[in-house]
C-alpha cells in the first residue's frame, strides 16, 4: 500500500497522537508533581534561597558610677559583614573591599581563614563612617556585603578606668566550647578583663537574628525581610557600681605621669569600692572594633607592664603597714593592752636567740606604748609583740583575716596574697622546719609576706569600722557579707587609730604631706622590699580619712614602685584622693591645692595647719632625715 | 468584512490564533522576566525588540503562506546546500552572542545576527520532505534509511561541532518524523536509534551488554527482514558505539559533561551545573498550583533564574502562573501539535504531508526537550521554546514554518 493513502496516513496520525499525548502526559505529570505535590517543599526553598540571616547585636548594658555618671555606653558604630557565598567569591569580595576598609593582605587571609559555610564573615567590626557611605553608595560593586548597625562601646575616662572596666574582644575558640559561654556564636564580643569580664552575662543580652533578603548574586535587596526579626535582640542590663568615677579620674590625674603603682579607695561603710587605679594605665577604647597589631603589641611587650592591674594582681611586701595588722591581732588576741609598755626599750635594736635584732634607728625608740610604736614604726617593740603572739597563733589568725586568700573582690583576675597558713609552709618552699624567731619577721611585715594593694586596703576597713571587714565590691546594691573580724575594743580601736594619728599629726613623718584644711588623715607609711632594685624600695601609704572628729569616710592605700618614701610618694595620694571624695561628699568646692606641703609650696597661707614649717625648711622633705632604708637583713621599715 | 481579511490572511485561523497567542503570551513573560530587583539592560526592553521581531515575523509568514508548495518543493535543494555551507561557515567565522555566549552558532552581517542553524533545520525538513516524498515505496529496509540519515547527518554533525547539543536534538527529531510519516515501520525506527541508545547504555557495562544480547537475538529472529548485511552492520555499529563511548565523553566540554551528570542528580555540583536545575525546580515548585503572579515571581525577580528571558522562559510561567498556567500552556502547545498531524493526515501531496509532520517533529524536540529541562526530566541543553523564548531569528523562522505549515495544509492539488 502507498504511504499517501488515507488509510495508511489515518493510521500513522493515530500513532503520532498517542505519542504526542505520551509526551504531553508525561510533562504535565511531571509539573503536577513539582508544582502541586512537592509545592511547599519548593517554596520553602525559595525562601531559603534568597534569606541570609545575620546576627543582629544586643546592645550591652550601660556600666554607671555611683553618681550615675557612664563608665561605659555604647555608640551607634557600623560592622561590615560578608554573605555566606563560595570561597572564591568571598576572596574576590574582600580583594575589592581592601582598599576601602584598608584591609591588608595578611588580614584578608585571616578572614579568609574564619569563612564559615552559614555564617556571615564579619569584615570590620567598627568601620570609618566614609567607607560605610562608600559602600552603600557603591552597593552594586559590592555583592554580598551588608553593613549592620552596631552599637559599640565606649568608655568615658577610658585611661582611668581602664582596670576596672575592663574591655570586650571577640569570643575565642576555647571559650565557645565552654560551659560559661554556651549559646555565644562566633564573632560576638565578649568582656575579656574587668567588670566587663565579671558581669559578662548581665551586660551581654542576647544576640538577634536578622533575616535579609539577597538577590543571587548575593546583593541586599531587603534589610528586614517582610519585616521579620525572628529573634529581636534582648539588651544587656545595665550595672551600677560603688566606683566614684570623678575620684578615679582625679586619682589618674594626681598619679604621676611616669610612675607605677596602685591606688584603691574603699568605702569602710560598706566595703564598696569607691577607686580602683593602676599605673600605667591603657585606653580600653583602643580594643574597640579590635586593637591593630600594632597598638596590642605595644601594650604587651611594655616592660612596665599596662595591663597588670597592679590593685588586684600586684603583690608586694607590705613592710610597716603591716605592723598594724600585727598589733591588731595582739589586741584580739589580748597579749597586750594599748597603754602597755614592752619590756626591752627600744635602743637601736635587741638580741635575740644570739643575734641582734636592729630597729630601723639607731639611735632608739626608747619605751613606746602601742600608739606609739606604731607612730614611730619601732621595730624593737613589734619583735617582742610577735613573740608574745607566737608564731603559730600569728599564721592561725592572718589566715582568719585571709591574708593568703582573695578578698573576693567581684573582678576575675584578684590573685590571693602570700602568707604562711602553717608551719609545713617553710619546709615545702624553704625546705627547714621554722624556728619561733620567724614570727619576728612577720611582725614587722617582712618574710614570707605579699598583699595586694586591695587587700591591704580590705584590713584598714576593719580599722575604719568596728573591726569587721566587708568584702570590696564594685557593683553596688546586695549584701556585701562580712569576710571576717578582728575582735578589737572600742579602746583597742581608737589605740590603733591613735597610733596612726600620730604619723600624720605634727611631728609626724607623713605630716606636711598628708595635712588637710578640713579633714583628718590618719595612716601608715611603708617601704617595701623591691626584689628587683634593693635600693628603691616600694613606697606604701595606708589610711583613712574623715571630718575631723569623726569616724573615717574613706579609706585609701597607695602604692608606688620604687617610690622610696612612703610619706613622699605615697601619703600625698592617699591625702589628696580622700580630699577631693569628701569635699564633693560634704559640699565644699575641690581645689587642687589640698595638703599642706602643697600649699606651703604654692604660698598659700594655710591658717588650719597647726604646725608650721621653720622657715627655709622644705617642708615637704621634713623628717626626710630620719628616715632609713630597711635595715637589712633582718631590720624593718617604717 | 475584517474577520473575513483575517481568515484569508490566516489560511489556517484554528492554528494561527493559538501561535499568535502563545507569542503574545511569550511577550508579556519576557517583560515579565526583565522585572528584576536589579534592573539588568540583558532583559530590560527585551520584550520590545520580542516585539519588533513579532512584526517581522508576522511578514515573513504572510509571505512564506503565499508561496506554492512546487516553489519549495523547487527551492528544496539549494536551501539546503546553502544552509549546510552556511553551518560549516559558522564554525570558522561564527561568533557567541547574548546567552548562547559559548556556543559559535551566530553570523554577523553587521547590521543583523542570525543563526544559520534555524534556516538548517526548515531546510533539512524541505529536502528530506522531497526526497521521502518522491520515493515509490514506503522505506521498509533500513539500507533505504541511509540516504535520509545522511541528509540529517550533515547539519548534524556540524551543530555538534559547534557545539549546539540542542540543535543536534532538533535534527534527530527531524529525521525521525519524517521517517515515520514516510511509512517506516517503527521497529524499523528503533534499529535505527540502536547505536545512539547503545551509546547511551554503554555507560554502565552490564547494561550495555544485555542491551546488546537482545538486540543480536532481536536481529536473528528477525533475520528474514533484513538483509545480512544491514544486520552486521547494526552489530558493528552498536559495538562501535559502545566502544567510543568513553572518548566521545571525554571529548566533550566541562559544562557539557557536567549538564548531563547533574540532570541524574542535581546535587553534585549544586552551586555551578546543578545550578540552573536546582532554581528553575525552586521556581516552577514555589509557583505552586495558581503562581505568585505576573510579574511577581521571586525567584526571578532576584535573579536566582539562568537565562530567564530565552531558555528558562518556562520556569518564570510556572512561577508566575502555578501549575495552571504551565497546564494551560501545554495544553496550548499540544494543541498546536495536533492540529499539524492532522494537516499532515489531511494533505495528499505526500511532500506536504512530510513538511508539515516534518515541523511538527522539530517543534514536538524543542517543546518537550526545553520544558522537560525546566522540571528536570531532560539534561538541560541550550534549545529555545518556539514562540515564547526570547530570540530574533527563531522567532522568525518558526513563523517562517507556521506559513509553511498552512500553506501545504490547505493548499488544493
Amino acid at each position: 500500500m502507498k504511504a499517501t493513502h488515507p488509510h495508511r496516513r489515518r493510521d500513522r496520525a493515530r500513532g503520532a497522537l498517542v505519542g504526542l499525548a505520551v509526551v504531553l502526559g508525561l510533562l504535565l505529570v511531571q509539573f503536577f508533581r513539582v508544582q502541586v505535590v512537592r509545592s511547599s517543599e519548593y517554596m520553602l526553598r525559595s525562601e531559603e534561597n534568597r534569606l541570609r540571616q545575620v546576627p543582629l547585636p544586643a546592645p550591652r548594658g550601660t556600666i554607671f558610677d555611683r553618681n550615675g555618671h557612664i563608665i561605659a555606653d555604647n555608640v551607634p558604630g557600623y560592622a561590615v559583614y560578608v554573605l555566606p557565598a563560595p570561597l572564591d567569591s568571598i576572596r574576590h569580595t574582600l580583594e575589592r573591599l581592601q582598599p576601602t576598609l584598608s584591609l591588608s593582605d595578611a588580614r584578608v587571609a585571616f578572614l579568609m581563614s574564619r569563612v564559615q559555610r552559614h555564617r556571615p564573615l564579619l569584615v570590620d567590626l567598627d568601620a570609618p563612617i566614609e567607607a560605610v557611605a562608600f559602600l552603600q553608595e557603591h552597593r552594586g560593586d559590592f555583592p554580598g556585603v551588608y553593613i549592620e548597625m552596631q552599637p559599640k562601646r565606649r568608655y568615658h575616662e577610658g585611661r582611668a578606668v581602664s582596670h576596672v572596666v575592663g574591655y570586650l574582644s571577640e569570643i575565642t575558640a576555647e571559650e565557645l566550647e565552654s560551659e560559661r559561654f554556651q549559646g555565644y556564636e562566633p564573632g560576638q564580643l565578649v568582656g575579656r578583663t574587668g567588670i566587663e569580664r565579671q558581669y559578662e552575662e548581665l551586660l551581654q543580652g542576647r544576640q538577634g537574628v536578622r533575616n535579609l533578603e539577597v538577590d543571587a548574586s548575593g546583593r541586599v535587596v531587603d534589610q528586614d525581610f517582610q519585616g521579620r526579626v525572628t529573634n529581636p535582640a534582648v539588651p544587656g542590663e545595665d550595672l551600677r557600681l560603688n566606683l566614684d568615677l570623678e575620684l578615679q579620674a582625679w586619682i589618674d590625674h594626681i598619679f604621676p605621669d611616669s610612675a607605677r603603682g596602685a591606688v584603691v579607695a574603699l568605702d569602710p561603710s560598706d566595703g564598696g569600692i569607691l577607686a580602683l587605679y593602676s599605673a600605667p594605665t591603657y585606653d580600653p577604647n583602643d580594643f574597640v572594633g579590635g586593637i591593630d597589631a600594632d597598638t596590642w603589641a605595644a601594650l604587651n611587650g611594655d616592660p612596665r607592664k599596662p595591663l597588670l592591674n597592679r590593685t588586684v594582681m600586684g603583690r608586694y611586701a607590705p613592710a610597716s603597714t603591716w605592723k598594724v595588722a600585727t598589733a591588731g591581732i595582739a589586741l584580739d588576741l589580748g597579749v597586750v593592752t594599748p597603754e602597755e609598755h614592752m619590756p626591752i626599750p627600744c635602743t637601736g635594736g635587741m638580741w635575740h636567740n644570739g643575734l641582734y635584732r636592729r630597729c630601723w634607728k639607731p639611735e632608739g625608740h626608747g619605751s613606746l606604748d602601742l600608739a606609739g610604736a606604731i607612730a614611730h614604726s619601732c621595730n624593737v617593740y613589734f619583735y617582742q609583740l610577735g613573740l608574745r603572739i607566737g608564731l603559730d597563733n600569728m599564721l592561725r589568725r592572718a589566715t582568719d583575716l585571709g591574708f593568703n586568700r582573695e578578698c573576693g573582690v567581684d573582678l576575675p583576675q584578684e590573685l590571693p596574697g602570700r602568707f604562711p597558713a602553717d608551719r609545713q609552709f617553710w619546709v615545702d618552699v624553704f625546705g627547714y622546719e621554722p624556728l619561733e624567731g620567724e614570727v619576728l619577721s612577720l611582725a614587722l611585715g617582712q618574710g614570707p609576706n605579699d598583699q595586694t594593694p586591695l587587700k591591704m586596703a580590705q584590713f584598714y576597713v576593719a580599722l575604719a569600722r568596728d573591726g569587721s571587714a566587708p568584702a570590696p565590691r564594685l557593683r553596688a546594691g546586695g549584701d556585701p557579707g562580712h569576710a571576717w573580724r578582728l575582735d578589737l575594743s572600742r579602746g583597742a580601736i581608737e589605740a590603733l587609730r591613735e597610733g596612726l594619728r600620730q604619723v600624720t599629726a605634727p611631728g609626724g613623718t607623713a605630716y606636711y604631706s598628708t595635712a588637710l584644711e578640713y579633714w583628718e588623715v590618719i595612716g601608715k607609711t611603708g617601704t617595701g622590699q623591691n626584689p628587683q632594685d634593693p635600693d628603691r624600695p616600694h613606697a606604701w601609704f595606708a589610711g583613712m580619712a574623715g571630718p575631723r572628729g569623726g569616724e573615717p569616710e574613706i579609706v585609701v592605700v597607695a602604692l608606688v614602685e620604687f617610690g622610696e618614701s612612703g610619706s613622699a610618694a605615697a601619703a600625698p595620694l592617699v591625702a589628696k584622693a580622700a580630699d577631693f571624695y569628701l569635699r564633693r561628699k560634704h559640699g565644699i568646692p575641690v581645689d587642687t591645692i589640698q595638703t599642706l606641703a602643697e600649699h606651703i609650696r604654692a604660698g598659700r597661707p594655710a591658717p588650719w595647719a597647726r604646725e608650721r614649717p621653720t622657715p627655709g625648711e622644705e617642708p615637704g622633705l621634713r623628717g626626710r632625715p630620719t628616715e632609713t632604708r630597711p635595715a637589712r637583713p633582718v631590720g624593718g621599715g617604717r | 468584512m475584517i474577520r473575513a481579511l483575517l481568515r484569508r490572511w490566516a489560511v489556517d485561523p484554528p492554528l494561527v490564533t493559538a501561535l499568535l497567542l502563545l507569542s503574545a503570551f511569550g511577550i508579556a513573560m519576557i517583560y515579565s522576566a526583565g522585572v528584576l530587583e536589579t534592573p539588568s539592560p540583558v532583559t530590560e526592553g527585551a520584550w520590545l525588540r520580542q516585539v519588533a521581531w513579532l512584526g517581522l515575523a508576522l511578514v515573513g509568514f504572510t509571505v512564506a503562506s503565499r508561496i506554492p508548495a512546487r516553489w519549495y518543493e523547487w527551492v528544496a535543494v539549494p536551501a539546503y546546500v546553502f544552509s549546510t555551507i552556511l553551518l560549516a561557515a559558522t564554525l570558522v567565522v561564527g561568533t557567541g552572542a547574548g546567552t548562547a555566549e559559548g556556543v559559535e552558532s551566530f553570523i554577523d552581517l553587521g547590521f543583523i545576527r542570525f543563526q544559520p542553524v534555524e534556516i538548517a533545520k526548515l531546510a533539512t525538513i524541505l529536502v528530506l520532505a522531497r526526497y521521502l516524498g518522491s520515493r515509490a515505496e514506503e522505506p521498509t529496509q533500513l539500507r533505504r534509511l541511509v540516504a535520509p540519515a545522511l541528509l540529517a547527518g550533515v547539519p548534524l554533525g556540524l551543530v555538534v561541532l559547534q557545539p549546539d547539543l540542542g540543535s543536534a536534538q532538533a535534527f534527530i527529531g527531524i529525521l525521525f518524523a519524517t521517517l515515520y510519516w514516510a511509512g517506516t515501520p517503527v521497529w524499523l525506527l528503533v534499529l535505527l536509534a540502536s547505536p545512539g541508545l547503545g551509546l547511551i547504555l554503554s555507560f554502565d557495562t552490564l547494561l550495555w551488554s544485555g542491551y546488546f544480547v537482545v538486540l543480536v537475538v532481536y536481529l536473528y529472529i528477525n533475520r528474514y527482514r533484513l538483509f545480512l548485511v544491514e544486520s552486521v552492520a547494526l552489530v558493528l555499529t552498536n559495538l562501535a558505539a559502545g566502544t567510543v563511548a568513553q572518548p566521545l565523553w571525554n571529548s566533550l566540554a566541562r559544562y557539557q559533561q557536567n549538564r548531563i551528570l547533574v540532570f541524574l542528580d542535581p546535587n553534585v555540583d549544586p552551586r555551578g551545573a546543578g545550578y540552573q536545575i536546582i532554581q528553575s525546580l525552586v521556581a516552577i515548585g514555589s509557583g505552586g498550583l495558581a503562581g505568585k503572579g505576573f510579574t511577581l515571581g521571586t525567584q526571578k525577580q532576584l535573579d536566582f533564574l539562568p537565562e530567564q528571558h530565552t531558555d528558562f522562559i518556562f520556569a518564570v510561567i510556572g512561577e508566575e502562573w502555578g501549575f495552571l498556567g504551565t497546564a494551560v500552556t501545554i495544553l496550548a502547545f499540544g494543541f498546536v501539535l495536533a492540529r499539524l498531524v492532522k494537516l499532515s493526515q489531511d494533505s495528499a501531496d505526500p511532500f506536504a504531508g512530510l513538511v508539515i509532520f516534518g515541523i511538527f517533529g522539530l517543534w514536538l524536540v524543542h517543546i518537550f526537550v526545553n520544558i522537560g529541562m525546566t522540571v528536570g526530566l531532560v539534561p538541560i541543553t541550550g534549545i529555545p521554546l518556539p514562540f515564547l523564548s526570547y530570540g530574533g531569528t527563531f522567532l522568525l523562522m518558526s513563523w517562517l514554518a507556521a506559513g509553511l505549515v498552512v500553506r501545504l495544509g490547505h493548499e488544493e492539488p
